[in-house]
């Protein structure tokens, strides 16, 4: 269980989160919805311990731990997982090599066995199919001339290796195309199950009728103004932010 | 100023004390600190050296008195006061067993950590530790059982001394034939003081059936600071060479002036490669090896193949530019490098290719890391001559920023004299991105990993040029570099 507590935090001493309470369960599935500038890529960033960001009070807590004493690193040992909006490329440094660093990074601090070159390789061909990615991606260096949709399946793919307890999406599906977000979309619901839940954050509700919330949140200048089933993005795609932007904070 | 006529009669007399001091005594083990013409005919007696190579070392000796000490280089940020070569001390035995610790229980365990974090051999660590080998295995044995492989296929691989006692022909032949003796003038210095080094010869038509590394690495440890290396392959031969280790290997020389010289006859290839790990000095810049080495190959044969690979991480200030001279035709050159520089060493380093020959090649890719208040420069020349008909040359330079107090400068020099030369440039400078390693983070990677794992995928094309054993010695060694770069 994600548990966020009256949440505040700044970029360079502007603040950008200004009070944000989130309580996600183990297999649910949240929405963060927002227009531009809302603070919903901020979230996304805080939670992943991005130092660029300074919290300036409130707690995050993942399964028991304080996630705000943890490392980036350290946190993704604990179950966090972020999907990045614009994944960065690492020249010279294969797919494969990479994860396979991740993932033993990560059961080594876990205190598991380091999985070793064939199981490791298995687990690739099964997790690859899963989310229709293609193996050959994996030679090449990390999201290398990857197309915008293979960076997201590659996304996706890490996830489903990684296997976290909470998997935030930033704007995943920004700039995919209706056939990759589809695809995109197959992967996480593949990979939903009772002891995982996810927070997906978009600006738009297209990616909420492939990957059907429980909850839906709407952000507005960094705090959760409405919260609601998934009807209520439906209600924000025909209305607009403009339902909630007038608004006062609603309680959800 | 007039010299005071004391003094001077005090040094004269030190000095005549010390000129007889071991002409008498040939069995020193050391000279005291100084250098003049009787210092290197002492040398050359310890050596029993043939007359031809004193008047060699002595010629190039007087030729270096008139030379001035190459001030060009760029080395910001780190002063260096000139080398008083009168107080260095040009010859000096190996230790003897005696004074080595007896067992790796006696060894400074930082050392064997790091040794431990290098993946260094269980077998070798004693020896690089500098342990008494006689009780940790029997190195002679190994060495007997190499050298007798080598020499089933008629490979000769030596030490310097032992090759101008063995094959004074070949080392007459081609000494100072590729680097000659007034070349430079750490070359000079060199050609007059050399102690000893490796020598290398591949007969006709033999493919030297293991890479000269292991060998070289357990007995080359006491070479000293003024090393000299010959390899010969004749027509058709084939041979890798391996120098250095990534072990830190313990030295109190501040200066190491080496001098490597390859020639490839026709259809012949060599590949050299290098890993130096000296010490760099602290992270203030006190101390540290100065290490001004002269390499450079010659492609004599047609279709001769000479190929540098070199990792540095070591050392305080390194200067050196392996170099190729293709003067048969269609040969080939080719120049792989990672220089690392972290708190405040400095690597001044790149190539020279000098195209004689018709279609020859040359191919240079550079990496230079900058950390701490480290400075890299490249600095590289391609010149294709006028008989060069067809010669061509890519060269890829590129340089990684770590912090904001480091710096990185390349200094190409492209002179072509050929009209159907092609030559490429290719460059580039990316600091390393906070993104980057927030991205790896985010996967669970710790950030030490993630710079060490972002480093090695820079240097990939040139680590993949180093034989394996070596490349994975190289990669943890990029690691060991950068701890505590990260902030």
């Amino acid at each position: 269980m994600l548990q966020i507590t009256n949440l505040h935090a700044s970029i360079d001493d502007t603040p950008i989160l200004r009070g944000i309470d989130l309580t996600i369960k183990d297999g649910e599935v949240h929405s963060l919805m927002g227009p531009n500038g809302s603070g919903k890529s901020t979230l996304a960033k805080v939670l992943a311990g991005d130092e660029a960001y300074e919290v300036t009070d409130g707690s995050i807590v993942l399964d028991g731990q304080d996630l705000l004493e943890l490392d980036p690193h350290e946190r993704a040992a604990a179950g966090m997982f972020m999907a990045f909006q614009y994944p960065v490329e690492i020249p010279g440094v294969t797919m494969k090599y990479f994860l396979r660093t991740a993932m033993n990074s990560v059961r080594k601090y876990r205190e598991q066995e380091e999985l070793d070159a064939y199981e490791f390789l298995s687990l690739v061909k099964e997790r690859a199919a899963m989310v229709e990615l293609d193996t050959d991606l994996l030679d090449r260096p990390v999201n290398g001339g990857f197309s915008g949709g293979e960076k997201k399946r590659a996304e996706i793919f890490q996830m489903a290796m990684l296997e976290p307890s909470i998997c935030v999406l930033d704007e995943t599906d920004s700039g995919l195309d209706i056939d990759a977000l589809r695809t995109v979309a197959d992967g996480v619901n593949k990979m939903r199950g009772a002891d995982r839940s996810f927070l997906v954050i978009t600006h738009y509700q297209r990616l909420l009728t492939y990957i059907v919330p429980d909850i839906v949140h709407v952000l507005v200048d960094g705090r959760i103004v409405r919260s609601g089933g998934k009807e209520l993005a439906l209600e924000l795609e025909e209305q607009g932010y403009a339902l909630v932007e007038d608004g006062h904070p609603v309680d959800a | 100023m007039t010299p005071d006529p004391n003094a001077m009669l005090d040094q004269w007399a030190e000095r005549t004390d010390y000129r007889w001091g071991f002409v008498t005594d040939i069995d020193a083990d050391t000279v005291p600190p100084g250098l003049d013409e009787d210092v290197i005919r002492f040398i050359s007696a310890k050596k029993e050296e043939p007359e031809w190579l004193l008047e060699w070392r002595l010629e190039a000796y007087r030729h270096w008195l008139t030379m001035e000490a190459p001030d060009w280089p760029h080395f910001p940020d780190r002063p260096w006061g000139p080398i008083d070569y009168q107080a260095i001390s040009y010859y000096s035995a190996p230790r003897s067993d005696e004074d080595r610790p007896k067992s790796l229980d006696e060894v400074d365990p930082k050392l064997l950590e790091t040794y431990e974090k290098l993946g260094i051999p269980l077998e070798e660590r004693a020896a690089l530790a500098g342990v008494a080998v006689d009780a940790v295995f029997d190195s002679v044995s190994v060495a007997t059982t190499f050298r007798d492989k080598l020499k089933e296929h008629g490979v000769i691989f030596c030490s310097f001394s032992e090759a101008v006692q063995d094959h004074p022909e070949l080392v007459r032949q081609y000494l100072g034939s590729v680097v000659p003796a007034n070349d430079n003038y750490f070359a000079a210095l060199n050609s007059a003081v050399f102690t000893d080094g490796s020598f290398v010869y591949i007969p006709k038509g033999v493919r030297c059936p293991m890479e000269l590394s292991t060998y070289f690495r357990i007995n080359a440890l006491n070479t000293g600071q003024f090393e000299r290396t010959l390899i010969v392959a004749d027509d058709d031969a084939y041979v890798s060479y391996l120098e250095g280790c990534t072990a830190p290997m313990r030295d109190e020389n501040q200066l190491h002036a080496a001098v490597v010289e390859l020639v490839a006859m026709e259809n012949a290839e060599i590949k050299y490669s290098t890993i130096q790990n000296w010490y760099p000095g602290d992270e203030n810049g006190v101390g540290g090896i100065y290490n001004f080495v002269t390499k450079r190959g010659l492609c004599q044969g047609n279709r001769s193949h000479i190929s540098w690979t070199q990792v540095e991480t070591g050392s305080a200030i390194t200067w050196k530019y392996p170099s190729c001279v293709l003067k048969g035709d269609d040969s080939i050159g080719e120049f792989y490098s990672v220089a690392l520089t972290n708190n405040r060493q400095q690597a001044d380093t790149g190539t020279k290719m000098i195209h004689l020959g018709k279609n020859t090649r040359s191919n240079i890719v550079s990496k230079g890391i900058s950390a701490g208040h480290g400075h890299n420069t490249y600095r590289g020349l391609v010149n294709i001559r006028r008989g060069a008909t067809n010669a061509r040359n890519y060269t890829q330079c590129d340089s990684m920023l770590m912090g904001e107090e480091c710096g990185a400068h390349t200094f190409p020099v492209i002179e072509v004299a050929n009209d159907s030369g092609q030559v490429e440039h290719e460059a580039s400078t990316s600091k390393i991105g906070e993104d980057q390693i927030f991205y790896c983070n985010q996967r669970g990677i710790s950030p030490e990993d993630a710079v060490s794992m972002i480093v090695n995928g820079f240097c990939r094309e040139v680590l993949a040029e180093l034989p394996m054993e070596f490349a994975v010695e190289a990669r943890k060694l990029l690691e060991v570099s950068l701890e505590d770069s990260v902030g």
